[in-house]
């Protein structure tokens, strides 16, 4: 049981107001949004939160405002933050993608309702675990981080600033209604103990700046408008200064990069949990709230003898492929429970068909348990799934 | 009934105050040194329409947010009732609002029948704490948080103008505890 300390109090928190306490663990200095059903906790608790540090909230007119406008401050030296839902998020797709190409580090929340269009504003869904990797036109990187509790809310929160800052890029943390509304007793974490993350500057002479500096690790220091660097910034092809390009080297250049900050860190960049997967024959992968229900069924499954584990990304994208390849390598069956149509199911298939079916010559079982009216799958519905599959 | 685990789901309709009931016992659960977590479901709209808010309260570690099967379920209105008292087994507690509460489906449970919004209307002049009153009475019957972390929990919540009034609804559903088969029977509309 949690026991009540005077150092380290054990409170009731929301989700929502996990992200907003973590945000501002991170560092944040601006937050620009608009309101939306089940985010605007979030916005509210900033609104109030960052005057006191003599920062900066702005409620804009609309998301695609409130994306520009973090995009900007963040150029200016800002650690800065939105947060919004599906509608809203749909709306910030242009944006995400130019603070993407432009190398401009920010953090997007997007906590999933029902959709699509406006459609369930106070329901859970998690319909937009494809637009976080797909959303925006082009091909671009993309980091996604997804929790599963009110305490990870906070951590992945801090954690998505520390990688938007050094992989200076835009960072999502996707979370779903349940979870941003649901509160919980949670200890947070010292702040002395947290790990942050701020990006690097330039050291050396104004004329010598690049803002996109070729280097083996694919990022590169960045100035902060104002501060005697000179860069040009546009959502166009550009070259190591930032000026738009024509030319086919360039481009491969810049595309390179946007892909390989990616695939030079994914040891860095993917988390995962396993839970009970030791001696599993059947496993189930599920992200977010619906882990929660799955962890109850691996419980309850266990205690009448059936071996069964779970793995579960607390990095979306990119996507576990490995961790799939490895745990999975000697289960029979793996269940994939989610509140939309098959988009962890289709990513499941694709991570696992080609290590698979060739070598051992039998047929895998990936079986989904979909569901997107608005409720969450139960404990229960993934226990009977198992049983009915065997 | 697991001893270490209770499963409590507040229900009723938007306006009622059942998240915020739903709070403050999750609040109080904390202070217990409880394992706790709420969550909730409501409509869109800020009054009317279906609400509900579940408290689940462990001594051990858990996973699952929302209740599946309840311990306790408090039904302030005829149709949150109809919808949630089919899942009641036999050991379960079952509190209703006769005030809006007509007819009870089931008989399994053990059942309890209060006019709560009639007793804060004539009590204390006004149907807004009925939540507290009834919190109350849950608290005291079945003791899942103790009663001063329960009062602790709805002074520090309440806004300061209405600690008073909250307070005295509390007491009232710890007295209606003490003899709770009072008003059984009794059809109070």
């Amino acid at each position: 049981m949690a026991k009540y300390s005077k150092k380290n109090p054990v409170v009731l928190m929301q989700g929502n107001e996990a992200i907003a306490k973590g945000a501002l663990a991170a560092g944040l200095d601006f937050f620009a949004g608009y309101p939306i059903t089940p985010s605007t906790e979030i916005a509210e608790i900033l609104s109030e939160e960052l005057p006191k540090k003599g920062n900066r909230f702005i409620q804009m007119e609309d998301e695609i405002a409130s994306i520009a406008a973090i995009i900007g401050a963040s150029l200016a030296g800002a650690k800065a933050m939105t947060a919004t839902s599906g509608p809203g998020f749909s709306l910030m797709q242009e944006g995400i993608g130019f603070a993407k190409m432009t190398e401009t580090p920010c953090v997007v929340v997007n906590v999933m309702r029902g959709g699509p269009s406006t459609g369930l504003p106070t329901k859970p869904s998690q319909g937009d675990i494809m637009q976080t990797r797909w959303g925006s036109h082009g091909d671009s990187p993309a980091i996604v981080l997804y929790p599963e509790s009110v305490l990870e809310s906070y951590q992945l929160t801090i954690r998505a600033f520390n990688l938007a800052e050094k992989y200076r890029t835009c960072v999502v943390l996707l979370t779903d209604e349940v979870l941003a509304h649901m509160r919980e007793s949670v200890m947070l974490p010292d702040l002395k103990n947290v790990k942050l993350i701020h990006r690097i500057h330039p050291t050396i002479p104004p004329e010598w700046y690049k803002h996109y500096e070729e280097n083996p690790k694919y990022i590169s220091p960045m100035a902060s408008y104002g501060e005697g660097y000179r860069f040009h910034v546009t959502g166009l092809a550009h070259d190591a200064y930032g000026f738009p390009t024509n030319r086919s080297d360039e481009a491969a250049v810049m595309m390179d990069r946007l892909k390989k900050k990616i695939t030079h860190h994914l040891r860095e960049l993917i988390q995962f949990e396993t839970f009970m997967m030791e001696d599993a024959r059947s496993a189930i992968f599920a992200a977010g709230i619906t882990a929660r229900a799955a962890k109850s069924a691996v419980v309850k499954a266990r205690k009448s003898g059936k071996k069964v584990g779970l793995i579960r990304p607390l990095t979306i994208w990119p996507f576990p492929d490995d961790a799939l390849r490895k745990y999975f390598h000697n289960v029979r069956t793996v269940f994939v429970p989610e509140l939309n149509q098959g988009q962890l199911l289709n990513e499941v298939k694709r991570a696992m068909g080609s290590v698979w079916n060739y070598e051992s010559r039998k047929t895998r079982n990936i079986v989904p348990i979909q569901k997107n009216n608005g409720e969450l799958i139960t404990p229960q519905e993934i226990i009977s799934t198992m049983k009915e599959v065997k | 009934m697991n001893n270490n685990m209770k499963e409590i789901r507040l229900s009723g309709s938007g306006g009622q105050g059942l998240i915020t009931a739903g709070i403050i016992l999750a609040k109080a659960a904390v202070i217990d040194g409880y394992r706790v977590t709420q969550s909730q479901s409501y409509g869109p709209e800020s009054r009317g329409g279906a609400s509900r808010a579940d408290v689940i309260i462990s001594k051990e570690k858990f996973y699952y947010p929302e209740a599946t099967k309840f311990d306790v379920l408090l039904a302030l209105t005829q149709e949150a009732c109809d919808k949630y008292s089919p899942n009641l087994e036999e050991n379960s507690i079952l509190i209703a609002d006769t005030t809006f509460v007509k007819d009870i489906i089931v008989q399994e449970a053990n059942i309890y029948e209060i006019p709560f919004t009639n007793i804060a209307k004539k009590e204390l002049g006004t149907a807004l704490p009925t939540n507290i009153m009834s919190l109350g009475f849950m608290v005291k019957l079945t003791k899942v948080v103790t009663q001063v972390s329960l009062k602790k929990a709805v002074q520090d919540y309440v806004k300061k103008q209405y600690v008073d009034l909250n307070t005295k609804a509390l007491k009232i559903g710890f007295r209606l505890a003490n003899d709770p088969a009072k008003y059984s029977g009794e059809n109070s509309g």
